[in-house]
């Protein structure tokens, strides 16, 4: 039962052949027996038998929402009203979120079952979830030695391809969703920026982040969109754009598509095994009729740069409230007020953030603005006409989604340059807020998962499900059946 | 006369150059980006929500009211509005700051340029010229009196729209500061963007001070921060320019510094120096996309603009020929403004006579009564209407400009109209022509004596004659009238 799809989930439950009681009783089973995985920071039983007693209530009464007593996993950065929310730090450890964020009530409104809170890096900074305040997540494909996830949605990606859940939210500001799919074997979306609301999710950069569903596949992650999607008159950066009904896209053909390849991805440090998976999608679409074009991004290069400028410069200020005033972690025998806010973000924050709020701030310095912020927004643009001028040739853009399979605990980079480097490929679409989708491809040599990557135009998610079910359908992914 | 500006020391001639930082609190209902009431006087930490407080998550959604009072204000004073304006983060830490920045506008105002005819007290124009106009949230408010040990932080005031309206260095002395906040009070009332409240803390400036010799480059500036009454803004004025003057007299040079102003010792004191300044590391405000406005939504605000004082006194003048120092005096505040023109609404086509008589009654009368009981026009105790009344009885001769004003001393009293009361008191005037001449004949049949010095040549006695027959008509012979009468029987 635990491996069923959303999908196949939602008609099981219509269906009555189970219930949602059942269904989540054994998804906290798993939970509890699969911890030493540590996906998840909270998990509410309670809470979640309460809400799956009363969709069976509903599906019995004919009055089922779009995802009735679907069994959830919410990444701890959404504000979820009465369930401890720390975004993975200890700065707000025995934080009661008193709100529901938009995303969240959607899926409460449509029914969902939230198991529990799942693990992340600190605040959302890192692409292994090993800055959690709660310890590193282990990715369930782990044989020999254990994997990383990949971050920063680590815990929501082990969740899902450990079927410790149905499906989960991330969130996504460099690749946080995508990166973790790909290397948790799972679908991935991160929507075009705006089309889901930020409201009551803990803000990494507020220009790049973007909710998005972690799904076992993908007509999942396009049921799940429609849920969370949409204007929000409480995030002014939402857009009022109509929500399609994106599950028609699943299925549909792809032949007359033309799909493009950017040389600039054949890059350094792309693996071979990475090469290879990625011609196997090219092959998959030119055999579906798709039309594979070459095309130029010229200034991708400069994504990474631009990215660990942005980014960190919002960050800096956006963490800039968790200062023991009001609420969340305070340290003890402060003296004085600044020395308050010294103690407190001392000992609250863990290295990775520390170092973000550095960067960020230097990146903002009186002196330092022009020769880095100012200069990261104008190539921003630049990136945009790119990726604008590209789509008028094609329908959508592949590329791996990361440049390597996930690596064991204790072989990840020592240097954080390094590391930020697996977001290489996932950032120009959180700087040209475009779409970008990671489907499972295949396992490498070692028995790692592997993913590609769609990146679409604005607000077409629509054929990024379209074309990523063609994969999905060819690719003949081994997905996880159970963790060893 | 443009040598006044100039401060003549023993070494020679000094001129102050000022600027202001005007922060003017937005009259709204709600916040800048919350929908909290901005209600004065509530319990500490009673109109905050989960956005004030900036809790994880929150995100700022703008109140459009306060764009279109921004606007509106922007009109008012001569600005343009710029169609596209950005809101950046202003970093900083406070304990009253709960962000940890606050939304400002920093390159790109809603507002640019501007300005302000002032009018000095020789009759002198000088035009104060704006800079910008942006919109900004508060910060909180930080109480230490309150514990030994602790402060408190109250997020009231938190986030409610601020206008910071910046002029350039166009004044040169402590009395045009004045007389210029006190004209941008009144505008900002007139066009009820902002209540110009001081002692609540609706209105505070940061005044730029610098001196400089009149033939050379300007001064370092030295800013004085949140001074919040027109007194003190002066005094802190006086005492800066007398700060730098000695400095430099003596050899020395003036710090670009933020310094505070002691109400106590009537000093400004260092707050900062300008190596201790904070970078703020303004960036663009992620949360909010850039503010466009439409030339539809510009010129619909336009059209809610009222009459403005300068306006107002060019038009009183035209209209009724009143004397300039009248109608500006009317039209420096809308209250007196609003009370006038309700006087003048309430009869049928008032005359020049009419309206200029109103205007003394009310600059004159009305004022010393409500001088004296220290209240605002708008809670006196006669009305506009009553005024306009009583001005009315004097002109169809009912009762005489002196029984007036007893007549008004008893409106104040109780509230009556003003022919109630002279109903009540019997004060109507005597306008018979057989009644005045039965008591004329009287006085001076009383007073045969001084009819003959009178005839002899001594014609200063007519007042006297006057004075008495009004004695016995206890005033209320028609003045007019009772002179005709008097004249006819002495010369006869």
């Amino acid at each position: 039962m635990y491996t069923l799809s959303l999908y196949e989930v939602k008609s099981g439950l219509l269906s009555k052949k189970f219930s949602s009681v059942e269904i989540t009783k054994c998804f906290l089973e798993r939970i509890e027996k699969y911890k030493n995985l540590n996906a998840f920071i909270t998990v509410c039983p309670e809470q979640a038998l309460e809400s799956a007693k009363q969709s069976d209530q509903k599906i019995a009464n004919g009055m089922a929402g779009e995802m009735e007593g679907i069994p959830l996993a919410i990444k701890d950065l959404y504000m979820t009203k009465g369930i401890r929310t720390t975004s993975g730090s200890k700065m707000l450890e025995n934080f009661i979120a008193p709100y529901e964020s938009t995303v969240t009530q959607k899926l409460l409104n449509a029914g969902s079952v939230f198991l529990g809170k799942t693990n992340m890096d600190e605040f959302a900074m890192g692409s292994a979830n090993i800055t959690s305040y709660f310890g590193k997540v282990v990715n369930p494909w782990s044989k020999d030695k254990p994997l990383v996830p990949g971050g920063s949605s680590g815990g929501s990606a082990a969740a899902v391809a450990g079927h410790l859940c149905v499906a989960a939210t991330g969130s996504d500001t460099g690749g946080s969703i995508r990166q973790p799919a790909a290397f948790s074997g799972i679908v991935g979306i991160k929507p075009t920026y705006g089309r889901c609301s930020r409201y009551g999710m803990i803000a990494l950069a507020s220009s790049f982040d973007q909710a998005g569903p972690m799904t076992k596949t993908v007509r999942d992650a396009a049921i799940f969109l429609k849920v969370i999607a949409g204007y929000d008159e409480k995030d002014s950066t939402s857009v009022n754009e109509p929500v399609p009904d994106y599950e028609s896209f699943v299925g549909k053909s792809i032949n007359g598509m033309r799909i493009g390849i950017p040389k600039e991805f054949h890059m350094d440090g792309i693996s071979d095994e990475v090469e290879r998976s990625w011609q196997k999608g090219i092959d998959i679409l030119k055999d579906a009729g798709a039309e594979i074009v070459d095309i130029s991004l010229p200034y991708s290069k400069y994504s990474m740069a631009v990215y660990y400028i942005i980014q960190p410069a919002e960050a800096s200020a956006n963490l800039a409230r968790f200062d023991g005033v009001r609420y969340g972690f305070r340290a003890e025998g402060a003296k004085s007020l600044d020395e308050m806010y010294e103690m407190t973000r001392e000992q609250g924050f863990g290295d990775e953030v520390k170092r973000r709020i550095l960067i960020g701030t230097y990146v903002l310095s009186a002196g330092y603005y022009d020769a880095y912020y100012s200069q990261a927004l104008k190539v921003q643009k630049l990136i945009r006409q790119d990726l604008a001028s590209a789509f008028e040739k094609v329908d959508a853009i592949l590329t791996p989604t990361t440049p390597h399979s996930a690596f064991a605990f204790g072989e990840e980079p020592t240097d954080p340059v390094t590391m930020y480097l697996n977001d290489v490929l996932t950032v120009t679409a959180n700087i040209a807020g475009l779409p970008g989708m990671s489907i499972p491809i295949c396992l490498d040599k070692l028995g790692r998962p592997l993913g590609l990557q769609l990146l679409g135009p604005r607000f077409q998610e629509g054929r990024l499900f379209q074309i990523g079910e063609v994969i999905e359908k060819n690719a003949n992914f081994p997905s996880l059946k159970e963790i060893n | 006369m443009s040598e006044e500006k100039y401060i003549k020391t023993a070494t020679g001639k000094w001129e102050a150059v000022i600027g202001l930082e005007v922060h003017a609190q937005v009259i709204s209902e709600s916040k800048l980006f919350s929908s909290s009431s901005t209600k004065f006087g509530a319990a500490p930490n009673e109109n905050v929500s989960f956005v004030d407080a900036a809790l994880p998550g929150v995100l700022p959604v703008i109140n459009s009211f306060c764009v279109d009072q921004a606007i509106k204000t922007g009109l008012g004073l001569n600005g343009a509005v710029n169609l596209v304006s950005r809101f950046d983060r202003k970093n900083y830490f406070y304990a009253d700051l709960p962000q940890g920045y606050q939304i400002s506008q920093y390159k790109y105002p809603i507002i640019s340029g501007g300005y302000i005819d002032i009018e000095k007290s020789d009759g002198n124009i000088r035009r104060v010229n704006l800079e910008r106009i942006h919109i900004e949230q508060d910060a909180g408010k930080s109480i230490h009196d309150q514990s030994p040990t602790k402060s408190f932080i109250d997020l009231n005031r938190a986030g409610i729209t601020l206008m910071e309206i910046v002029t350039k260095p166009d004044m040169r002395s402590a009395e045009e500061v004045t007389i210029f906040l006190q004209k941008l009070r009144a505008i900002l009332r007139y066009l009820k963007t902002c209540d110009g409240n001081m002692e609540e803390g609706s209105m505070r400036a940061d005044v730029n001070v610098s001196i400089h010799r009149p033939d050379e480059e300007y001064g370092t500036r030295a800013e004085i921060k949140n001074v919040n009454s027109f007194k003190f803004i002066a005094a802190a004025i006086d005492f800066e320019i007398e700060r730098q003057i000695g400095i430099l007299e003596s050899g020395g040079t003036v710090d670009q510094e933020t310094r505070l102003f002691d109400t106590a010792s009537g000093q400004t004191k260092v707050m900062r120096s300008k190596e201790d300044a904070q970078d703020y590391r303004y960036f663009p405000e992620p949360d909010l996309p850039p503010l466009t406005l439409t030339e539809e939504r510009i010129e619909k605000i336009r059209k809610t603009i009222p009459e403005l004082p300068d306006a107002k006194t060019a038009r009183l003048q035209r209209e009724f020929d009143l004397p300039h120092y009248d109608a500006a005096l009317i039209s420096a505040e809308s209250e007196t403004a609003d009370y006038y023109e309700k006087a003048l609404d309430s009869v049928n086509s008032p005359t020049k006579d009419f309206a200029k008589m109103l205007a003394n009654w009310m600059l004159g009368e009305l004022f010393s009564f409500l001088n004296k009981s220290g209240k605002n026009i708008s809670e006196s105790n006669i009305s506009a209407e009553n005024l306009a009344e009583l001005v009315n009885l004097i002109k169809t001769d009912v009762i005489s400009g002196k029984i007036a004003k007893e007549v008004l001393e008893l409106m104040w009293d109780n509230g009556k109209s003003p022919a109630q009361v002279v109903e009540e008191k019997g004060l109507k005037q005597i306008t018979s022509v057989e009644a005045i001449e039965e008591v004329a004949k009287q006085v001076l049949a009383e007073n045969a004596d001084k009819v003959t010095e009178y005839k002899s040549g001594k014609d200063k006695l007519f007042g006297f004659f006057v004075g008495q027959t009004m004695k016995k008509t206890e005033g209320k012979a028609n003045p007019k009238i009772l002179n005709e009468i008097l004249r006819k029987l002495l010369e006869a």
